[in-house]
């Protein structure tokens, strides 16, 4: 076959195979300039700042970068004894160079944060060293062990020698509520004060509850929408639109005002007699008003995907399953059921990635036990101003939803998504 | 949907209750937004159904919070609105003219690593606002153009163009390429036949994919929350506080204007939709 391909010619005498695969590279260069702008753009505004929450959230290069010297001789100290006279010597050095920069506070809160009892102990060297008292020609060791009893005990210097490394993975072992025990390994913090893993279980746990209600709500209208003639669907469709392109605040709005204690949906409980008007329950400003709101505001994401896809199952086959002896339910059950299983899929995926990142609605009505991982993120970058920590949990959350996207890429596609 | 007239007692039960429980749902979607169009109107402070309103008297009603709302002193609504449809409409174009490139590319068969590139392009629709928030934050932040127009803008674009690629990607699978080719055999150049033949013919998923880029960034906060100064404030920003702070009626009349126009917009998007079936040739 090739010998006889060989000898087709284009009208300018060159092989046609080679001018096919011209063209061929040539489209291809064509299709790659067009996706080139979109591309460059994402990877330099949105990829790349992505990758740099990475290396904020692991970096730890400000004492390495402090105790230059200090490191330097650490080298060779094996960690087990006091270290030798070139160490405090070093450190001695290092710290009067920070003092001269007006640094040595930085170092002392964060040398305390790795072993308490610093603070005090660097800041006994500061004042001997501001006062000139520590006389440079003769051993550095024995004065400053003078200065402050601490500078005598091995684990002081061991948690200055941890410190050493530029990168550490300290912000997201906090973000499992865990940290670097003072012999290097890693410990749990107590039990009582693990509050991030609760909020990591509750993200998950409010996800999957959603998704579910989502699901149990939105499978029945998709298949009212999908099975009904076309006038009246058009209409009922709109139930499902406007919601989606309503804005979300102004929807969480309305939650807010249904839910309060003097609200409507208390109004009515109390008018059914389901509570006493004097012992109105709270459904705001907790999980309850979570839930509540959440699952509303995300449930057309259910029902558009679950739609499309019922949209294309005949009719018929119900009645086939039916005219054969199935009752309604079992051909339901094993006829249209597995049907729709792509939809659910989809519709599940993208409401669980959807509602496991959520901020806005949890942080106004979600009060104190409604929060989730996203608050805390949001809490970190403006409250305590500790980027790296946030960079740290947001990139634990990423990756969480970068497998589900994954699994849903694998499943759906991301290029069959539908909108509307 | 009547049932035939041979089903079983059971099964018309099972009927009714699978209705009810639509009727539930279909009013769990829709009742919420309408309890804002009342309260909007409420001649008093607080964000309850007055004995006057219930009674339907003309007096429990006025248009107090509207007034407050266009003349209001110290609600900024008129610069927000102004940053909000300026960033908005800015980054749509943006959007448009980014993703509608992309897609045509995307819907080449020539195109390599689609599947890679694909995903990429519409991971900000999926990544978490959060996430892509402290993100975009920081290199806003590096490249200073944090709490400007320009900042604001651009992080609507990165937010936005997912959707003008899926719109846009989804109309082209329909396309018949052997027009563009008939074109560029009667002598047409490839702008030429991309403004007089694919244009027209996509226009349909352009628009509505630059509508949903308007909407994501008529709508955004969270990216806005760390992007913005005093300045740059947006509805949605105002809104925020707004709830956080005091649930006041003004709000409400904010709500209300905005409930309408996204039933404006989504009697467009369903026309377009149904415009672009037909096009295309689809039947339903």
């Amino acid at each position: 076959m090739s010998s006889e391909t060989k000898q087709i010619l284009t009208t300018d005498g060159i092989p046609l195979e080679v001018s096919l695969k011209k063209a061929e590279k040539k489209n291809k260069i064509k299709a790659f300039l067009l996706v080139a702008p979109l591309l460059l753009f994402l990877v330099i505004t949105y990829v790349f700042p992505i990758g740099e929450m990475f290396s904020r959230s692991i970096d730890d290069k400000m004492i390495t970068n402090m105790l230059p010297k200090t490191f330097k001789e650490m080298e060779t100290w094996d960690g087990k004894e006091l270290p030798p006279e070139e160490v405090f010597a070093g450190f001695y050095y290092d710290y009067k160079a920070l003092v001269e920069k007006q640094e040595h506070g930085k170092l002392g809160q964060r040398l305390n944060k790795e072993k308490n009892g610093f603070n005090s102990t660097t800041k006994r060297l500061f004042r001997n060293i501001k006062r000139k008292k520590i006389d440079e020609s003769v051993s550095i060791k024995e004065q400053m062990i003078k200065v402050h009893p601490n500078w005598n005990k091995v684990e002081y210097w061991q948690a200055i020698k941890r410190t050493a490394p530029p990168y550490t993975l300290a912000k997201y072992l906090k973000g499992m509520d865990m940290y670097y025990a003072p012999d290097g390994s890693v410990a749990q913090v107590d039990e009582d004060r693990r509050i991030h893993r609760i909020l990591w279980l509750r993200t998950l746990e409010i996800a999957f509850f959603v998704t579910l209600f989502c699901f149990l709500m939105g499978y029945p209208i998709a298949h009212l929408l999908a099975t009904l003639p076309m006038k009246y669907s058009n209409l009922l469709m709109i139930c499902v639109l406007l919601p989606f392109w309503t804005s979300l605040l102004v929807r969480t709005a309305s939650w807010m005002i249904l839910l309060q204690q003097q609200g409507i949906v208390n109004d009515f409980f109390v008018m059914i007699g389901l509570v006493a008007d004097d012992s109105r329950p709270e459904m705001m400003y907790n999980k309850v008003g979570t839930y509540v709101a959440m699952t509303q505001i995300l449930l057309p994401f259910m029902v558009l995907p679950l739609y499309s896809v019922m949209k294309t199952i005949s009719p018929s086959l119900m009645r086939a399953g039916k005219s054969l002896g199935g009752t309604p339910f079992v051909a339901f059950w094993k006829v249209y059921f597995p049907l729709t299983i792509p939809g659910i899929g989809a519709g599940c995926l993208l409401v669980f990635i959807l509602a496991i990142g959520y901020y806005i609605t949890p942080a106004l009505v979600g009060g104190a036990s409604g929060t989730l991982i996203s608050n805390q993120i949001a809490f970190h970058m403006k409250q305590t101003l500790d980027w790296s920590f946030a960079s740290a949990m947001g990139l634990m959350l990423l990756s969480g939803v970068l497998v589900i996207y994954w699994i849903y890429n694998k499943l759906v596609g991301v290029d069959n998504i539908k909108l509307g | 949907m009547a049932l035939p007239s041979y089903t079983e007692t059971r099964y018309r039960i099972w009927h009714y209750i699978y209705l009810s429980i639509c009727a539930f749902v279909f009013f769990f979607l829709i009742a919420p937004l309408f309890v804002i169009f009342p309260l909007s109107f409420n001649a008093e402070e607080f964000l309850v159904f007055s004995e006057g309103m219930k009674n339907l008297d003309p007096d429990a009603f006025s248009l107090r919070w509207y007034k407050d709302m266009i003349y209001g002193t110290k609600n900024p609504w008129g610069l927000a609105a102004k940053n909000s449809f300026i960033i908005a409409i800015f980054a749509t174009i943006g959007s448009i003219i980014l993703g509608t490139l992309a897609a045509l590319g995307l819907s080449s068969r020539h195109m390599p690593y689609k599947g890679i590139i694909m995903a990429t392009l519409i991971s900000p629709m999926i990544v978490p606002l959060i996430i892509s928030g402290v993100a975009i934050f920081f290199f806003m932040a590096k490249v200073g153009l944090a709490a400007t127009h320009t900042g604001i803008v651009l992080a609507h674009i990165i937010l936005g163009t997912p959707f003008v690629v899926i719109t846009v990607t989804a109309t082209l699978s329909g396309f018949d390429h052997s027009v563009t080719r008939a074109a560029a055999s009667l002598g047409s150049n490839p702008v030429n036949t991309f403004m007089k033949i694919t244009l027209p013919l996509i226009l349909p998923g352009v628009i509505s994919g630059g509508l949903f880029a308007f909407v994501t960034s008529f709508d955004e906060v969270v990216v806005v929350l760390f992007l913005a100064g005093l300045e740059n404030t947006t509805i949605p920003v105002q809104m925020w506080t707004g709830l956080r702070e005091q649930l006041s009626p003004t709000i409400l009349a904010v709500a209300t204007c905005l409930i309408i126009l996204s039933t404006l917009i989504l009697v467009t998007a369903e026309l377009l939709r149904r415009r672009s079936e037909r096009l295309r040739g689809i039947n339903r």
